[in-house]
């Protein structure tokens, strides 16, 4: 524990041996392609595969019309009437935006495969479309789904405190329009899944790169009208997920009915372009309005924010909805009102992605704090510092019923004050404004709230059939006194079979290259709950809990045997090298004649003693349901992150670059300090390629104008900046051993670099209300401000 | 359009990782395909097929190629190293090393590719500083480490590959 201990996994991965989903290969093997739709909105008229099925090598095709009659649509769990939502595994009737699935082709090669899609012919009346969350509520709009009657998904008021009493208290009012933008963390792994029907057993043998695959369950189980108990889920190595491999159910239920109509293994591996097609994170805009007194104070909020979450439901709006885990960020305000819309449009569904949905919120939320202190004339670092909670009222209950677990927020500040010299900046970018160089200096902090409170979704439908959280462990010992460890939660990387065996061997007083751990998820052998996965930075938190768990059942029994065989009290027993030792007299004998005993050699057993050396655990958290006014503790943990941005701007062409970035971050008591500080790296570089490359364009008529790499800009090795971290290490107050989730980050670079470059553009007086830096926008600005102060003068 | 018959398949030859593979193809099969489904070589990886990400970076007769954009034909009678031929038996190629030492990688998907591109920089350049690193692997994406410990990583591997007189530097 504590230590930077090298990565189990990475041997593997290093060597070119790891297991991803592209390399399962199984004996007859066929490969499925998707066509998709080229229309934003139409109605599908006809579909003809006759020329394609009988294309050489073709086995066969399937179309919406096929899928209808063969399964029920997926589970909604929107409230009525968003829940008339019918999603399928293929366009059914109508497609509803570009890039949506309408028929699939399975062949002998890939190759073939997609040959055969250019012999299908789809005849589409195309429709009008809709493609802005505002103009959808329009009473007049194109509906996206005509059986809703709406476009609206949700819509509810958190109203806490005296918002109306704080606005007219307040010395100013606040007021922004703001906009953040569509990306998403784009894996460079894609989406792929491997099913095996399998005749003789009648089970599904699936194996995928899904983050939450028993998650999945009921919605592949309702919706293929399969038994779940036959229904076999594996993951191996997963090439990055960030949450974006959460919601692929869609292709899972596909691929399991080409398998069952090909009688065949079928493969299908997305390519770049269909991910970028069906993958992307909630995109919002945001009426905002804070009271505030002249010395900075911050009064409250009233904001109205529109969720635009694309043609389908899926995870919504019960993912959207989480903002509320950090409801006032890091401020210690109480008057709070956010009337919060969720509304489809023709675009690609959302789904989970690192930071979801609190990341739009707190962008929101720090993005107006920085225009807070350019209207007061105020510093800043000076109005955070002001209204952040303080250490010495943690625990801190939020508006909403959120309780932040500990923290030192301005503490942190200060600490990347320092090492990013503040001060000292600020003075630099005086020199440098004399001399025509736009400097500017961003700042942020953000909470990174871990481990959810499905409970949440209560708030949709009381009837919505989940709520708090569960992960399982099990911890075993076989006859030869060698440990394995099973876990639920699908790694991608975050390297969890590292953590599990620091845990463990701590537990048992050995060496962790003693624990085998099991890679990937099997449903058929791992341990598991239906919350299992890796989702919310949920997994050290969670992990832990089952591993301490499984390992205090097992110590027990351990404790017991050993103190039976050397004739002694099971409390006077330690585990401590390898050995149970009887603290009393000193006498030890190694675990493996322990587990000798238990298994192969078990008359020696304690009478009535069961046989065998496992056990499994399943931990929860203590979470409750939300009260009548929607406040609950909606996650267990809360990280928080504080990052400053340098940037030089270029006025002659809006271009900018980062000139330094410092990011203080503080997760608590760390397992693994090497893996913390990756993790903060990872979600640096995330916000950061958001901020400023990052976006998911479409054009009028609905096109997706990025969607491969050449368009869509990931930050490359020379577009990131080094980054300076420093850390902070406050314990949870409420997670097993003090240790908290990390890794999502909380978008904060968003907002460090939103506020940057207003900062940098302060002698234009620029405001920047979008969440995505885009040089020709920015240029843009300052161009439209320069002709309208040329005509003023 | 008209599927692919037999008569159009080619045999392939070339040398992997020191050991002569034959296999068939396509005209059309990109490289990459070829060694990771024909030969079932799957180390290399796909992340774009638009030759942006990097994931597929092999060695092709002594300089990287992305293997997306290279037929398989293309490698008629080529030397091509792959990730799996840097290591030594079991004994780790030191970028190997320094990468694993220095949580060089997370998922790892990217991994194989940025190998690759860090060992064929040090080639040209044994002792790169922070920015010619970053330069080296432009043409690969990750996104999971921010960069800082793949860089932290191609600067230790530079100095074990230096303090063992460059050997393992040799043309792959």
């Amino acid at each position: 524990m504590g230590q930077p201990l090298k990565r189990k996994e990475d041997l593997r991965l290093v060597t070119g041996l790891g297991k991803f989903v592209d390399d399962v290969k199984l004996p007859g093997l066929a490969y499925a392609s998707i066509l998709r739709s080229p229309y934003a909105n139409a109605r599908i008229k006809k579909v003809d595969v006759s020329k394609a099925v009988v294309l050489l090598g073709v086995i066969c095709a399937l179309t919406g019309e096929e899928v209808a009659k063969l399964t029920d649509p997926f589970l909604q769990i929107s409230p009525a009437p968003a829940n008339k939502v019918k999603d399928y595994c293929l366009a059914v009737e109508k497609v509803h935006f570009v890039g949506e699935p309408v028929v699939a082709v399975v062949a002998e090669t890939r190759g073939i495969a997609e040959d055969a899609l250019e012999l299908v012919n789809v005849e589409y009346e195309p429709l009008d479309h809709v493609l802005d969350a505002r103009s959808a509520l329009n009473p007049d709009a194109t509906l996206v789904h005509e059986q809703v009657g709406s476009n609206l998904v949700f819509h509810g008021t958190w109203n806490y405190g005296d918002i109306e009493g704080a606005l007219k208290e307040a010395d100013k009012i606040v007021r922004a329009k703001l906009h953040f933008h569509r990306f998403s963390s784009t894996p460079i792994e894609n989406n792929g899944v491997v099913v095996n029907y399998d005749r003789a057993t009648g089970f599904l043998n699936i194996y995928c790169n899904n983050q939450m695959p028993m998650f999945c369950i009921p919605w592949l189980s309702f919706g293929l009208k399969f038994p779940s108990n036959r229904m076999r889920m594996i993951t191996g190595d997963i090439g990055g997920g960030f949450g974006t491999k959460i919601i692929s159910y869609p292709y899972i239920a596909l691929i399991c009915l080409l398998s069952m109509k090909a009688k065949r293994p079928v493969k299908w591996t997305e390519d770049r372009r269909e991910h970028m097609f069906a993958n992307h994170g909630n995109e919002r805009s945001f009426d905002v309005e804070v009271p505030v007194k002249k010395d900075g104070t911050i009064l409250g909020f009233k904001v109205d924010a529109y969720d635009d979450c694309g043609a389908y439901t899926r995870y919504e709006p019960a993912g959207a909805t989480i903002w509320a885990q950090v409801s006032p960020g890091v401020y210690h305000f109480s008057n709070l009102k956010v009337d919060f819309f969720q509304v489809m449009t023709n675009k690609a569904p959302v789904g989970p992605n690192r930071g979801y949905s609190r990341m739009q919120h707190l962008w929101m939320i720090e993005r107006s704090v920085d225009i807070v202190a350019r209207e007061l004339g105020l510093d800043p670092s000076e109005v955070r510092l002001k209204n952040y909670v303080r250490s010495d009222e943690m625990p801190y209950v939020t508006p909403s019923g959120g309780i932040y677990d500990g923290g030192n927020y301005a503490e942190s500040l200060r600490k990347a004050m320092r090492l990013i010299d503040y001060d000292g900046l600020r003075e630099e970018q005086e020199r440098a404004r004399k001399q025509g160089k736009m400097i500017g200096i961003g700042i942020a902090t953000a909470v990174d709230s871990g481990t959810n409170n499905f409970g949440q979704v209560k708030i949709l439908t009381d009837d919505n059939p989940f709520s708090g959280n569960s992960e399982a462990a099990r911890v075993s010992i076989d006859g030869l006194g060698q440990f394995q460890v099973g876990l639920g939660t699908v790694p991608q990387g975050q390297g969890h079979e590292t953590f599990a065996a620091q845990i463990v061997a701590d537990e048992f007083g050995v060496s962790p290259d003693q624990i085998a751990v099991l890679m990937g998820f099997d449903s058929a052998i791992n341990p598991y709950s239906h919350q299992s996965g890796s989702y919310a930075s949920r997994s050290a938190v969670m992990g832990t809990g089952a591993l301490l768990g499984a390992s205090k059942k097992l110590k027990e029994k351990v404790s017991r045997i050993g103190a039976h065989l050397m004739k002694t009290k099971a409390e006077d027993i330690e585990l401590k090298d390898g050995n149970a030792v009887d603290k009393v007299s000193g006498k030890k004998i190694p675990l493996r004649q322990i587990a000798n005993v238990a298994w192969v050699n078990n008359l020696l057993l304690p009478e009535g003693m069961e046989p065998g050396l496992v056990a499994t655990h399943y931990w929860k958290p203590n979470f409750t349901l939300p009260d009548k006014k929607w406040r609950l503790n909606q996650t267990l943990t809360y990280s928080y992150q504080t990052h400053i941005a340098a940037i030089e701007l270029d006025p002659e062409t809006g271009k900018f670059r980062i000139l330094r970035y410092v990011i203080v971050d503080d997760c608590g008591r760390q397992i693994n300090p090497m893996l913390v500080e990756g993790q903060v790296h990872g979600a640096a570089a995330h916000g950061i390629g958001a901020a400023m490359f990052e976006n998911f364009e479409y054009d009028e008529n609905g096109q997706l104008k990025s969607n491969t790499f050449i368009d869509y800009l990931v930050p490359s090795a020379i577009d990131m900046p080094h980054l300076i971290t420093g850390h902070l290490v406050t314990p949870s107050l409420f997670a097993p051993m003090g240790i908290r989730g990390v890794g999502e980050g909380g978008g904060t670079p968003l907002g460090a670099i939103s506020n940057a470059v207003e900062d940098a553009l302060a002698p234009f007086g620029i405001e920047i209300s979008d969440s995505h830096q885009n040089p020709q926008h920015i240029h843009k600005l300052i161009r439209d401000k320069v002709s309208k102060s040329k005509r003023e003068n | 359009m008209k599927s692919v018959t037999r008569s159009d398949i080619v045999q392939v030859k070339c040398k992997i990782n020191g050991k002569e593979y034959t296999g068939v193809a396509e005209p059309r099969l990109l490289l990459v395909h070829f060694i990771r489904d024909e030969l079932n070589l799957t180390g290399t990886h796909i992340g774009c097929d638009t030759g942006h990400c990097g994931a597929c970076t092999i060695f092709m007769n002594g300089k990287t190629v992305k293997s997306c954009m290279v037929l398989a034909i293309q490698a008629q009678g080529a030397d091509i190293t792959t990730v799996e031929g840097l290591a030594d038996g079991d004994k780790l190629h030191p970028i190997q090393e320094a990468f694993w030492e220095n949580h060089g990688l997370q998922c790892g998907y990217c991994t194989p590719g940025m190998l690759i591109s860090g060992l064929y920089l040090l080639q040209r350049n044994p002792d790169p500083t922070e920015d010619e690193i970053r330069r080296g692997i432009e043409g690969n994406l990750c996104r999971c480490t921010g960069y800082v410990n793949i860089v932290k990583s191609i600067k230790a591997a530079a100095k074990k590959m230096q303090s063992e007189g460059g050997k393992s530097a040799q043309q792959m």
